[in-house]
């Protein structure tokens, strides 16, 4: 079927037509609702995330993917949101990893995980440490610095120059993964608000279907995402 | 103490592609079987219906499908010297678990090994002579050959319903087909897929450089079909989410889809879930096995369950656990170089060319698991080892299976890896670039190989497997030799940028990032009971109604993804069981 975005198919039209007459008696909408706006990211229920610690990762993830440029930032996709509720769930609890001992933390990272602790609690460890260090270096906690020096800290977290214990060196990969993952998984996990990161790089979603396409070469396709919850955008 | 269930004729342990395989042979006999699966049942539907299947980051980033390392995990090291750690979280291999194994989560890429590839050593032997073969490589032939398994090959092909173009039938050379494989007696059961732009690109840049390009065999329907156990497919919608996943639409090869509806309704079958088998249990005489013991999570009690025949069909890893659990056969030791249970573990040697096209749109999103296009022409028989310097080939393709954006795609290496540009990088990059890629051999060696780890235990207080392996000179040589060739074809396609990733001299082995589950060998076939775990009916030497299925068979790993030949030794040993071994059970050979 081609629903092209303004250019209703007379296919779409019969259909839309027919919904609306077997639905007119029970005065339903024909048409979804605009998403109600969601709480502001400031006054979110947290699942897992403490204060200092939801404004470490608010600070972070702007700094990851900024708002500034082309496409929206880590905010305006509400990354925070999504790890927060993962780090509350199975993912957070390393619930399908082999975590029994001994542990090895400082073993050649090619060898991977092998940090005794689990993802969330290398956040809980992680960020007073980091915190500490930008407070003994400049001053103020991470959430409090400018753009600029946030960049740095983040900078030097990723080269390994913070002294941070072998159990949580981990950290920086970790929120970086958790907030790509939070930017782009389908917005029932509570990021990629609004689909507006697969808008953006012109992935579809859960479309699903694209047999009819196949053959189209170097064309560029037409139709925007839609989630699992069936969000169109 | 173990309650002792009712007895069977055959226990299958794992319910993928060979448990599935064997269940309906020995079915067919009339046998009573009892197929015990580790892990959760699974069905199109509900498990894997659109849209709630279509879940990048539950399936292929939290790994919905794939067995959890807290139930089943091994410890890696990459050298005898190295300690082993466990392989905790999920990376370079993704070993399936649940009714339909890996056979629900791969791309569907169904190869035949080449002809020499059941006889390596032979072939190097006899063309370029002994000395060739470095002092620590332990290749061995497969004491099966091509020949003997082609019509075996060829019914797993129409059972699975590839999708395909034959290049060689009974010798006539086909145009658009591969002209390298081996003979098969007729063509593929589906015409093949057609291809993407990517793909479209490399058939014709490949064309004129004298290649002899074609659209790869898949697990994926282009049609409608209807195998011979009445199992019907539909056609590949393209949906971009093949690998990790199992398919919405009934299109991807699968047990489920090919085999296992059918194989429910024989009364003489049933199958049980959430029951790992802990080991296989020998007589008294210890020349036979009496059945196995499991443990069944629902009831949380263990469980004998006596029977005459034992399939072992779990993935390829976990057969050769329990061999060794079971302490049966000699397990191997890299020292001497004597025992042969977890001897010649391999795997496999990958790496591709990314190109870069600003202005072309090559929509990612559509995609099949084995989509694409292939050259063979630097296939395992097309290359002069002793002038090249290696043993070895690989095959060489270009074909998007997916464009799911978390896993990452291509950018510009000099594009900053988080940041403003960052962001810019995939606005800027994202479909606009294609790969050629080379899937290749992986020879075994002396000190790579399996055994029981000294360590670490599992959930039941077994020693987990530990795994040594590292790569090795040989193989780092084949993978530099195809990237020559591969930046070739690619430089004549004019891209704006392109950049490549192979292996190259020093390399160690990374367990984290996703590589291939191609791991084989460790209860290997052959001619010779001193060299090897089964004989060439996949039979154990050492306690003859114990059948051990899947790619631990393979004595080195070929060039091509495994399972083609993986289902067609299911269906060579079926054929012995069926004709030969349940009239007079005995060793075979």
């Amino acid at each position: 079927m081609t629903d092209l975005p303004g250019r209703p198919s007379r296919r779409s039209f019969l259909k839309g037509s027919a919904v609306t007459a077997t639905l007119a008696g029970l005065s339903l909408p024909t048409k979804a609702q605009p998403a109600p706006e969601p709480v502001p990211l400031d006054q979110v229920e947290r699942e897992y995330l403490e204060p200092a610690e939801w404004a470490f990762v608010m600070a972070a993830c702007a700094r990851l993917i900024p708002s500034e440029g082309e496409g929206p930032g880590a905010i305006e996709c509400r990354v925070p949101v999504f790890i927060d509720r993962q780090l509350a769930g199975d993912f957070g609890a390393a619930a399908d990893w082999y975590m029994a001992g001994p542990h090895n933390a400082a073993a050649d990272p090619l060898l991977g995980w092998q940090t005794p602790l689990t993802p969330a609690e290398i956040y809980r460890q992680a960020i007073p440490v980091v915190d500490g260090w930008c407070r003994d270096n400049h001053g103020a906690v991470f959430a409090e610095l400018d753009a600029q020096t946030q960049d740095s800290v983040l900078t030097a977290l990723e080269g390994g120059d913070l002294p941070l214990a072998p159990e949580i060196r981990g950290f920086f990969t970790l929120i970086w993964q958790n907030t790509r993952e939070g930017y782009f998984a389908d917005p029932m996990y509570g990021g990629n608000h609004g689909m507006q990161a697969w808008v953006y790089i012109g992935f579809p979603g859960a479309r699903g279907s694209y047999l009819e396409w196949v053959n189209k070469h170097n064309v560029e396709y037409p139709l925007g995402p839609v989630s699992i919850s069936g969000e169109r955008a | 103490m173990a309650r002792t269930a009712e007895r069977k004729d055959v226990v299958i342990i794992g319910l993928g592609w060979t448990g599935s395989i064997l269940g309906m042979e020995l079915a067919n006999e009339g046998l009573e079987i009892l197929a015990l699966e580790r892990g959760e049942d699974r069905n199109t539907v509900p498990d894997f219906k659109y849209p709630e299947v279509i879940d990048e980051l539950k399936y292929a980033i939290r790994m919905g499908f794939m067995q959890k390392p807290r139930n089943s995990t091994l410890t890696i090291r990459r050298s005898l010297e190295e300690t082993a750690l466990p392989y905790r979280q999920l990376g370079s291999f993704l070993p399936g678990n649940g009714v339909g194994g890996a056979g629900i989560h791969w791309n569907g890429l169904n190869w035949r090994p080449m002809e020499n590839e059941f006889r390596l050593r032979s072939y190097v032997e006899e063309r370029f002579g002994a000395q060739i073969i470095p002092e620590d490589m332990t290749i061995q032939d497969w004491g099966v050959t091509y020949d003997e398994l082609e019509t075996h090959m060829d019914r797993f092909e129409y059972v699975a319903g590839i999708s395909g173009q034959a290049g060689n039938i009974n010798g006539r050379i086909i145009e658009g087909g591969n002209p390298f494989e081996a003979p098969r007696a007729r063509d593929f059961p589906m015409p093949p897929l057609p291809n993407t732009y990517d793909s479209t690109l490399f058939r014709e840049a490949a064309s004129a450089m004298g290649y002899h390009p074609f659209t790869r065999p898949a697990a994926n329907a282009s049609q409608a079909y209807t195998n011979e156990y009445g199992m019907s497919l539909g056609p590949c919608n393209y949906c971009g989410f093949c690998e990790r996943f199992g398919c919405l639409n009934y299109s991807k090869s699968s047990p489920q889809v090919c085999i296992l509806d059918a194989l429910k309704r024989k009364p003489n079958f049933q199958y049980r879930t959430h029951c790992d088998v802990l080991r296989i249990e020998k007589a008294t005489d210890g020349l036979t096995s009496t059945g196995v013991t499991y443990f069944d999570e629902m009831a949380n009690e263990e469980v004998f369950q006596p029977a005459d025949l034992v399939i072992v069909a779990a993935y390829s890893l976990h057969n050769v656990h329990l061999l060794l659990l079971s302490q049966i056969g000699t397990p191997y030791d890299p020292v001497t170089g004597t025992g042969v249970v977890g001897k010649n573990y391999s795997y496999q040697m990958n790496g591709g060319t990314t190109l870069f096209f600003r202005d072309r749109f090559f929509n990612p999103f559509i995609g099949t698991g084995s989509n694409g296009v292939s050259i063979d022409d630097f296939a395992i028989s097309q290359i002069d080892f002793a002038r090249e310097g290696f043993i070895g080939g690989s095959y060489i393709s270009s074909g998007t299976a997916n464009g799911r954006p978390i896993a990452g795609f291509a950018m510009p290496s000099d594009t900053p890896k988080w940041g403003a540009g960052w962001k810019q990088g995939i606005g800027d990059w994202y479909g606009h670039s294609m790969s050629i890629g080379a899937h290749g051999s992986n020879m075994s060696y002396r000190d790579v190989y399996l055994d029981l780890d000294p360590t670490y235990t599992d959930r039941y207080g077994r020693a987990l497997m530990r795994m040594t392996f590292n790569w090795k000179p040989n193989d780092i040589r084949m993978t530099q030799f195809m990237k020559s060739r591969i930046e070739e074809i690619a430089t004549s396609m004019s891209p704006d940028l392109m950049q490549s990733s192979y292996k190259s001299d020093g390399a160690q082995y990374d367990v984290r990032p996703y590589q291939t589950t191609h791991n084989v060998g460790g209860a290997i076939m052959g001619a010779d009971r001193n060299t090897s775990v089964l004989n060439r009916y996949l039979q154990s030497w050492d306690m003859h109604n114990v059948f051990v299925m899947g790619a631990s068979a393979f004595p080195q790993n070929t060039q091509y993804n495994p399972t083609g030949a993986v289902g067609g030794l299911a269906y060579w040993a079926a054929d012995a069981i069926r004709r030969d071994y349940l009239p007079n059970p005995r060793p075979l050979v």
